[in-house]
């Protein structure tokens, strides 16, 4: 896809994601908005994958883990604008009986989700488990995992961590939503990550840093990750982000984790996005 | 069942063997520690199959995450670490990504209760049936001595979905069958009788057979089940027994609170109230000690299972 399509796509899912949080008036927008550009390269330009069959064991693809799943609106939203659900069903977000739970989970059989997550810091050691699996089946495709930088304060992260470059996991890429901002305040208040990048490379990771909200830099520094799997590194992009993303009221601040927005906000923020391939 | 005593071995060498045995059967089968390969018997899948054997290192968090990636690209992993440090340590984390996400990944638990021994109680869990049992979709096993203990690995590894098997450290009498296939959700019938049911599992099923011929001289002809699955719990087997015997004995390796005798406790109250007595922990931690020694101090020996059958029959 050239970049403007992209764009067009994410423009899309920043839609989805208001609608579906303002609908159920529930859910997380915030963060959700940020990491919604790093994802929709992914799965539309990046991934090798297969929506319409999906398979449990992702033989033969490129797998997503998303590890923050309280960003769950931007990845039904892409799942289903890529294909492996009907758009419609993103009207049931965190309804009862809906497969769209509130954190991700296969547990309702939604095509495009492997492993619940929500309880924070255990995506990258599922992760790493799922490219080792790849390895030991002699499948080249790669593992990609989606992390945020609170849940970087997690002890079972660095676990993992220090188990990638450790056990020669080169065939996973580990991103960081790194925006910042976390439930109770700026990251550097909460408990400051410090330098993060330094952290990972002294963990033995290569590490490398975009603006994760520019999605021709994306695009480029995925093609950097692909292009140096397999050979005995392991790999890391800090993606600066910014959380609200698209909706000018809900960026430069964390008040948006979890709140979702009014009818009078729900509109505004629709008029700030475009619609480009038709809301559901 | 004929009870003969053929040597004396360690559930988790049943494990270890297990696990071999299993890995040659299935190429699926692969094992993952947390600094514990000699500890739980798993070195010689580790030799044999070096490139399906995962070392983590002290980091049990983070090799239950490996285990469920593993099994969502189609492996059926063991973690292998001390119970504590299979359950109370990880919960959560087994919670989600095993349990809650339903994904084929068996969670070997040795050194479980008091008979670890002198290590005491910050390794010496008495919580984890409880714990584990909560969970909605895990199968929780707990096996007798080596024979039962290898061939409930391989039965976990031929069932598909989560397992939590837990065995222990101290050599004991081995007793079953060797050649006795596991079923899980079967209880085993250890000797039938009509004055009294005792359900046991673990290693308090020989202190119950132990228990056996002391209480026939006693003039008690009591029936004697091992339920090595605490979940799911053959229930017919536990009703059929006690519409027979109109008493209940457990006996258990662990606390009174969520354990065995608490599941059973469930059954006769929803079904058929009966006495029943438990032997078992009580609301207290272990210490350390000989395993022989916390047996006796904890009681859960022998002349604690004859003395609780006496005080159920006396209730009936």
């Amino acid at each position: 896809m050239t970049i403007n399509e992209l764009k067009d796509v994410a423009s899309q899912v920043r839609r989805d994601i208001i609608r579906m949080v303002h609908g159920c008036q529930s859910g997380h927008p915030g963060g959700s908005l940020g990491a919604t550009d790093i994802v929709t390269a992914l799965y539309f330009d990046q991934m090798q994958i297969d929506p319409k069959n999906f398979k449990m064991d992702g033989a033969g693809e490129d797998m997503f883990f998303l590890s923050n799943g309280h960003i769950s609106p931007m990845l039904y939203s892409i799942l289903a604008r890529r294909g492996y659900f009907p758009v419609a069903e993103l009207a049931t977000f965190r309804r009862l009986g809906t497969r769209l739970q509130g954190h991700p989970t296969p547990v309702e059989g939604l095509p495009g989700i492997r492993v619940a997550s929500g309880s924070l810091g255990q995506g990258l050691s599922v992760a790493a488990g799922v490219a080792q699996a790849k390895k030991l089946n002699g499948d080249n495709h790669l593992v990609f995992c989606l992390m945020g930088d609170g849940e970087q304060e997690e002890g079972q992260i660095w676990e993992a961590v220090m188990y990638v470059p450790a056990k020669n996991v080169d065939n996973l890429v580990a991103i960081v939503d790194y925006n910042k901002k976390q439930i109770d305040g700026p990251t550097d208040e909460v408990m400051n990550l410090g330098d993060l990048k330094a952290k990972y490379e002294a963990f033995g990771w290569k590490v490398y840093e975009c603006n994760g909200n520019d999605m021709q830099q994306i695009v480029d520094t995925l093609n950097i990750t692909r292009k140096n799997a397999h050979k005995g590194q392991a790999q890391v992009i800090l993606a600066h982000t910014e959380m609200g993303m698209g909706v000018d009221f809900m960026m430069g601040t964390h008040k948006w984790h979890g709140t979702p927005p009014n009818d009078e906000q729900a509109a505004n923020a629709l008029s700030q996005l475009k619609e480009t391939l038709g809301d559901y | 069942m004929k009870i003969e005593v053929q040597n004396f071995k360690d559930t988790r060498s049943g494990f270890g063997d297990g696990l071999l045995e299993a890995g040659k059967r299935n190429p699926k089968v692969v094992g993952l520690t947390a600094d514990l390969t000699g500890s739980l018997k798993m070195g010689d899948f580790a030799k044999a199959f070096p490139e399906r054997f995962f070392q983590v290192g002290i980091a049990e968090a983070n090799m239950v995450g490996i285990a469920a990636g593993l099994a969502i690209g189609g492996y059926i992993p063991f973690t292998g670490t001390f119970a504590n440090f299979s359950s109370a340590r990880i919960y959560d984390q087994i919670r989600m990504v095993v349990a809650y996400s339903n994904k084929n990944v068996k969670i070997a638990a040795s050194h479980a209760g008091v008979t670890l021994g002198e290590d005491g109680a910050t390794h010496q869990t008495l919580e984890d049936v409880g714990m584990m049992k909560m969970l909605p979709n895990m199968t929780v096993l707990v096996p007798c001595d080596y024979n039962q203990t290898k061939a409930a690995t391989i039965a976990a590894a031929e069932h598909d979905g989560p397992v939590y098997l837990r065995f222990g450290r101290p050599k004991v009498a081995n007793f079953t069958p060797a050649d006795e296939p596991f079923v899980i959700g079967k209880a085993q019938m250890i000797q039938e009788g009509k004055d009294v049911s005792i359900f046991a599992c673990g290693h308090l099923v020989w202190k119950a057979i132990e228990a056996l011929p002391i209480l026939k001289e006693m003039g008690i002809n009591a029936e004697l089940i091992n339920i090595h699955t605490i979940k799911p719990l053959d229930v017919e087997a536990v009703l059929k027994s006690v519409a027979k015997t109109g008493c209940v004995v457990t006996a258990e390796e662990h606390m009174r609170n969520g354990g065995l005798g608490d599941s059973i406790a469930q059954v006769l109250a929803l079904n058929n109230p009966k006495p029943i007595e438990m032997v078992a922990v009580d609301d207290v931690f272990g210490q350390s000690g000989t395993p022989d020694e916390l047996l006796k101090h904890y009681h859960l020996d022998t002349p604690d299972i004859v003395e609780a059958v006496k005080k159920v029959i006396a209730r009936k």
